[in-house]
């Protein structure tokens, strides 16, 4: 069959720039020297009963911009041009199998238009000028512009090669033989097929086989180990732990001696309680579904309810970072379109752990990739990702520690308007089991177990299979699509839906199918391309589909709205074993050409994995203190200006705008609080959006996490993580009667003790604060053992870049150097890089009235500043940092209120400087002012709120038990002036903006 | 008066669909969604309507260019029947991706016949990249009937494919000279602040064009988002400027349902 290549290049003038940042750019940065120029050409692969006039027609009129771009098509045996005089020429071509959007629309369209094309791909050519070598040429295209796990970089040209041909599928079912192995072998084979399996587990599943008399199959064994792992069970958290160590804080202040606690089951006794506490005593906002579904769900008005899940896609990201964090911002956004029966998605989030970006090239452990490309890479696949499905990325956060090196951590939040009543779903028997979405491949198998294990440098190689491209336009299809059945003249179309996510149908048609059982046609799987074996077609993750169960009577009406939409949609099965076993409790029945090829109870499914009993153990190890300057050092506040350009240009504190602009924050119309705010775009706190273009209600989105708290104590670590989200709520105008807070734990290794103590000392923090501030939890997630396994090789390197970072004059610096004795120790003896255990939490909160939401940009010069609460960031009386909360609320709900900012992270003078950046506005500080309130040190419960009725609001704080300073005037000037010494507002603005 | 009827015409992957359906009817318009597919079907049913809007968002993915395979169909099916109804005195609104739909299918700023090739393209931002923010816009002539001439609209725009480029000078001049750069990136009203910041030209589009209309005055096309501007909570400086009645982008949409009465 005739193959074709199309080369469409920029036209040299005008020279269009594609990329950004410039490829060239890219390229010098990464030490390609010689440089001067690069072309980026892009080819398309073009195969079918078509000749060269078409080819040159579909060039023409389809693929080339006749203003902006040339085109060339070559042909099999075809003189391809060469490099020629100096330059060097570089293709990077997808791996078989890989997701390529652009190829498959590119299909798609022809086919419309008439020819007979069988196949389409895509490349990218790279043409280099410059006095380069050949092999450093291919090493940097291969280390910056490609990645080894997805595209292959041939020198030259790879030329004009049909698409592969997979083989046939030849049908075999396989039996594992498991009754006669004894433990060493059950671990061997649990590790070679990547169950990740524990021997506990093993054996569960041993004695259930026995009891049936038969050996499981392969996918009897594959379904366990998806449905038990850890991301899909959180068997971990849920778990009983005997917690014995430092004593938890118990509210007053005082500190015990150790002590010793057993929780039957950590998940239940600490989040989920305080959340059936809060709920039976009426506190906090109306929960309308809480941790039993896709997301959680609270009341928005009357009519909808507001639905908000976060999760993790960590360890894809830190080998693909552009395919994983848009898969995992594409995974999420299909956790709120199928929650309840379908929630329309309002809004993504954000947040990202890296490794400093300035991290020395030659010191990257093997395996790993360098932390600038990891950041640019996931922001990239979030922007790319959320901008195409048309939901603004409101908010978000990236914290740097050197600590994230091995395991990048991003976290992907989407929140979903659901209508009230359409919040509970649930399959019936006889439902038909349809998949609607993307095809099948045999990208992202092992998702799920994949996710559950610790990285290693030959991960990239074992797992290349998990880590995949999204196509968003096919979620964007079937999200139009589902809207429409959901919304049916008549009533919903069908009785209950689900994501495919990690574990693809296993985890999905398990999930739904586990009250009514579910028999499956696996043949009937439509496939990306052929030659895949039946238990790859039930695990894998391909991306973009999901499942959903439609009474026979609707199916035609369903059918016909996704084929209106351009959705494939596909009845595999149906839910419901009853009527081929009468009696029999609910099974999960698979077949594959109508032989059964596995045969599960959903009750062992569910429910027969065993629940371990976990030590757990947490000692203090480093010396206390929180982050920031001691004031000790600083005799005075005119000197503490001396240091604010240099504080206020930390990357964990400078301008991420790069990021903001990057991403579509307005789409959909409802954005209230931007992520960048006033005349000199400063950071707002939190978003505020309007889901309902009709009405002024409105909803608050905020985040808050302190890793780095860990090393003091991770029980305030985590007390500080939910008061910052609550903090930047409020700032904004959130409501904190009416808040609702989500958890992400990402941890190491929980078989370690004091992982594990970490981890129970995190827990009850969560309870105890969420009791104390009236803020339930209503959806979570994990991800455990992000744990970085390094070669021998590697340890010195990184325990000398970890003091350089340790001896940095900034605080984050201060922070690490003052830990660094007990990071060093753990990393000889473990020879693993560990992330601080770290919890993100995301707060959602309601706005009566938008119209009265708050920024921080000073206003009006005259008025007065009040530094509000100032807690220490550990050991702080929950009780006073909730009066705090409410009280600031309540003076924003009075009117009293100009602009208001969270003041706890870098200290105070920093986020005083970040609102007269946003104002443009200056700012005389009191001189007088003691420093007892050190002006860099991390605290709690911290606000600066510039007031427009100093005495009004005076009193309301005191009436609240809460003593606020006046700190500063917003001044005429632009300078922020203490005494004598004076910073220009355009100088701070520079150093944060980082121009 | 009967009332004015629009259609707003999607695509997979059109997703400004609905605010915008939203800023029409703010407007006193009625405003339907109709799939490109069902308008195929049914082209006739374009009779119908006063106004067609294309909205933003990445049509089929933006795969291989903004609006390409959008362009590419509009032009198999119903490239006649649009022409026919710009003609017949109706009005054609193309935003961001709409507008880089409607260049690409040849209907701004010329129409394209067998011996007139395209002289223009909307393509790659420079500096690079997709950029969301804030901008001013100038009305510069007052050949487009949406638009009010001389006044300043403040808008945000989102897109990394908004660089107006034309194929030579002679090309970028005839239509200067025709008025059809009818909106402009620009300086704040009145020689107010500027709260959105330098460059004033976000993506590097010639001319600093920012919107093109047709000769007739009736087809325009904008990169700026006016449908994300029609409430005054919307601006991003909103908590600290005098506020106004409405956003700067309903005006747009009124002075179209004007034209029609």
């Amino acid at each position: 069959m005739p193959v074709f290549r199309i080369e469409v290049t920029p036209l040299r003038e005008p020279g269009i720039p594609a990329d950004s940042p410039p490829t060239l750019q890219v390229l010098s940065e990464a030490g390609l020297a010689g440089l001067n120029q690069v072309v980026v050409t892009r080819l398309f692969f073009v195969e079918g009963a078509i000749n060269r006039e078409d080819v040159e027609a579909i060039s023409e009129k389809l693929l080339r911009d006749p203003v902006a771009e040339s085109a060339s098509v070559h042909g099999v045996g075809d003189d391809l041009p060469e490099a020629g005089g100096g330059s060097v020429a570089v293709e990077v071509h997808l791996r078989p199998g890989v997701m390529d959007p652009v190829a498959e629309s590119t299909l798609a369209e022809l086919r419309q238009e008439g020819y007979a094309v069988e196949a389409v791909r895509t490349a990218r050519r790279y043409l280099l000028s410059g006095r380069l070598r050949d092999d450093q040429v291919v090493v940097t295209v291969g280390r910056v512009l490609a990645n080894d796990c997805i595209e292959e970089v041939v020198l030259g040209t790879a030329g004009v090669r049909p698409a592969p041909r997979p083989p046939e599928y030849a049908f075999r079912p396989r039996q594992i033989a498991l009754q006669h192995l004894d433990d060493a072998a059950l671990e061997r084979l649990s590790r070679d097929a990547h169950l990740f399996l524990s021997l506990a587990e093993l054996h569960a599943i041993q004695r259930y086989f026995s009891d049936l008399g038969r050996e499981p199959t392969d996918l009897e064994l594959e379904t366990l180990a998806q449905t038990w792992s850890e991301h899909c069970v959180h068997k971990t958290l849920k778990s009983a732990v005997a917690y014995r160590g430092a004593a938890l804080p118990r509210g007053d202040g005082r500190a015990a001696a150790d002590e010793t606690r057993r929780y039957d089951n950590l998940l239940q006794e600490t989040i989920v309680r305080a959340t059936a506490e809060l709920m039976a005593a009426n506190t906090g906002p109306e929960c309308l579904s809480v941790f039993q579904d896709n997301a959680g769900v609270i009341g928005f008005d009357e009519q909808f309810g507001i639905a908000f899940k976060v999760e993790t896609h960590n360890h894809p990201s830190a080998i693909e970072p552009y395919g994983g964090a848009a898969t995992g911002i594409g995974g999420v956004i299909r956790d709120v379109i199928g929650c309840g029966l379908g929630a329309k998605p309002i809004a993504s989030t954000d947040v990202f752990c890296v490794a400093p970006s300035d991290w020395p090239q030659d010191r990257l452990p093997k395996g790993v990739l360098h932390p600038w490309r990891v950041l640019r890479g996931v922001v990239d696949g979030v922007g790319d990702y959320g901008n195409r499905m048309g939901i603004p990325t409101v908010n978000g956060a990236v914290y740097f520690d050197p600590r994230y090196l091995g395991n990048p951590l991003v976290f992907c939040g989407s929140l979903g308007l659901i209508p009230r009543d359409k919040v509970q779903k649930a399959a019936r028997c006889g439902d038909h089991i349809v998949v609607i979405g993307g095809r099948t491949g045999r990208d992202g198998i092992h998702g799920a177990t994949f996710s559950s294990a610790e990285l290693s440098d030959t991960h990239a190689d074992e797992f290349s299979h998990a880590v995949q491209i999204g196509n968003a336009l096919t979620e964007k299809r079937f999200l139009d699509a589902i809207l429409q059945a959901r919304d049916a003249e008549g009533g919903v179309l069908y009785t209950g839906l689900t994501d495919c996510g990690a574990g693809g149908l296993s985890s999905a048609i398990g999930e739904m199918g586990e009250h009514t059982g579910a028999l499956v046609d696996l043949e009937r799987v439509p496939l990306k391309y052929r030659g895949l074996r039946y238990d790859e077609i039930w695990i894998s993750e391909a991306q973009e589909r999901m499942v959903v169960a439609v009474p026979p009577e609707n199916l035609p009406r369903f059918l016909n709205i996704m084929a209106a939409e351009e959705v494939d949609a596909t009845v595999i099965g149906t839910f419901g074993t009853a009527a081929t076993s009468p009696g029999v409790p609910p099974r999960l029945v698979v077949r594959y050409a109508g032989q059964v090829v596995g045969e599960l109870d959903m009750q062992f499914l569910h429910h027969g994995w065993p629940r371990g009993e976990r030590v757990a153990e947490w000692r203090p190890e480093s010396p206390r203190g929180g982050g920031g300057v001691k004031c000790a050092a600083l005799t005075s506040l005119p000197q503490a200006l001396r240091r604010l350009e240099g504080e206020l240009a930390r990357p964990n504190v400078a301008s991420k705008a790069w990021i903001i602009r990057r991403y579509d924050h307005e789409v959909q119309g409802g954005s209230v609080i931007k992520p960048l705010v006033g005349p000199g775009s400063g950071p707002s706190d939190a978003a505020v959006l309007r889901p309902r273009l009709d009405s002024s209600r409105g909803v608050a989105v905020g985040c808050g996490l302190a890793p780095h708290l860990s090393d003091v104590d991770p029980y305030w670590m985590a007390a500080a993580a939910i008061d910052e989200a609550l903090r930047n709520v409020v700032c904004v105008g959130g409501d904190p009667r009416r808040t609702a807070i989500l958890d992400n734990f990402c941890w190491g290794r929980t078989d370690d003790a004091r992982q594990l103590g970490a981890l129970v000392r995190a827990c009850q923090a969560c309870y105890d604060v969420a009791k104390a501030y009236g803020l339930p939890f209503i959806s979570g997630k994990d991800s455990l053992n992000n744990e970085f396994a390094l070669d021998e090789a590697d340890l010195e390197p990184l325990v000398e870049t970890l003091r350089i970072y340790g001896q940095r004059g900034d605080a984050d610096g201060e922070h690490l150097g003052r830990h660094l004795p007990a990071i060093e120790g753990r990393l000889r003896a473990r020879r693993r890089l560990a992330i601080p255990p770290t919890l993100l939490i995301s707060a959602l909160s309601l706005v009566d009235d938008v119209r009265q939401c708050v920024t921080p940009d000073l206003k009006q010069p005259g008025h007065c500043v009040l530094l509000v609460g100032v807690l220490r960031p550990t050991d702080f009386a929950l009780e006073r940092a909730a009066d705090v909360h409410r009280a600031v609320a309540e003076a924003i709900r009075a009117g009293l209120v100009a602009a208001c900012h969270d003041a706890a992270d870098g200290g105070w003078l920093v986020a005083l400087a970040e609102m007269a950046i946003a104002g443009k506005r200056g700012v005389m500080l009191q001189a007088e002012e003691p420093c007892d309130a050190d002006p860099y040190g991390e605290t709690c419960a911290t606000y600066l709120v510039e007031v427009n009725d100093h005495q009004a609001a005076a009193r309301l704080f005191e009436r609240r038990g809460v003593q606020p300073r006046c700190v500063a005037t917003v001044s005429n000037q632009d300078t922020l002036r203490c005494d004598t010494v004076s910073v220009g507002i355009a100088a701070l603005g520079a150093a944060w903006h980082g121009r | 008066m009967a009332h004015v009827r629009i259609l707003i015409l999607r695509a997979a992957g059109t997703n400004c669909d609905l605010e915008a359906q939203h800023a029409w009817q703010l407007a006193g318009a009625t405003a339907e969604r109709v799939h490109i597919r069902r308008l195929i079907e049914k082209p006739h049913t374009l009779d119908e309507y006063q106004v067609l809007t294309i909205p933003g968002g990445f049509s089929y993915g933006d795969d291989i260019a903004a609006g390409r395979i959008f362009a590419a169909q509009i032009r198999r099916h119903l490239l006649d029947d649009l022409r026919k109804f710009i003609d017949g005195g109706r009005l054609v609104l193309g935003i961001c991706n709409g507008f880089q739909v409607l260049v690409q299918t040849g209907l701004l700023p010329c129409r394209l016949t067998d011996d007139r090739p395209r002289t223009c393209t909307v393509t790659y931002n420079d500096p690079p990249g997709f950029q969301d923010r804030w901008i001013y816009l100038r009305a510069s002539g007052d050949r487009c009937v949406f638009l009010e001439p001389g006044r300043v609209y403040e808008m945000p725009i989102a897109h990394g494919e908004g660089r107006v480029l034309f194929a030579s000078a002679a090309d970028l001049n005839a239509a200067v000279y025709a008025g059809q750069n009818a909106l402009v990136y620009s300086e704040p009203r009145n020689g107010g602040p500027n709260l959105h910041g330098e460059p004033l030209n976000p993506n590097g589009s010639q001319a600093d064009i920012a919107g093109l209309c047709d000769e007739t005055g009736r087809v325009l096309g904008l990169m700026p988002h006016p449908e994300r501007f029609v409430t005054w909570t919307q601006h991003p400086c909103w908590t600290s400027q005098p506020p106004r009645a409405e956003g700067d982008g309903l005006a747009l949409f009124r002075r179209a349902v004007g034209y029609f009465k």
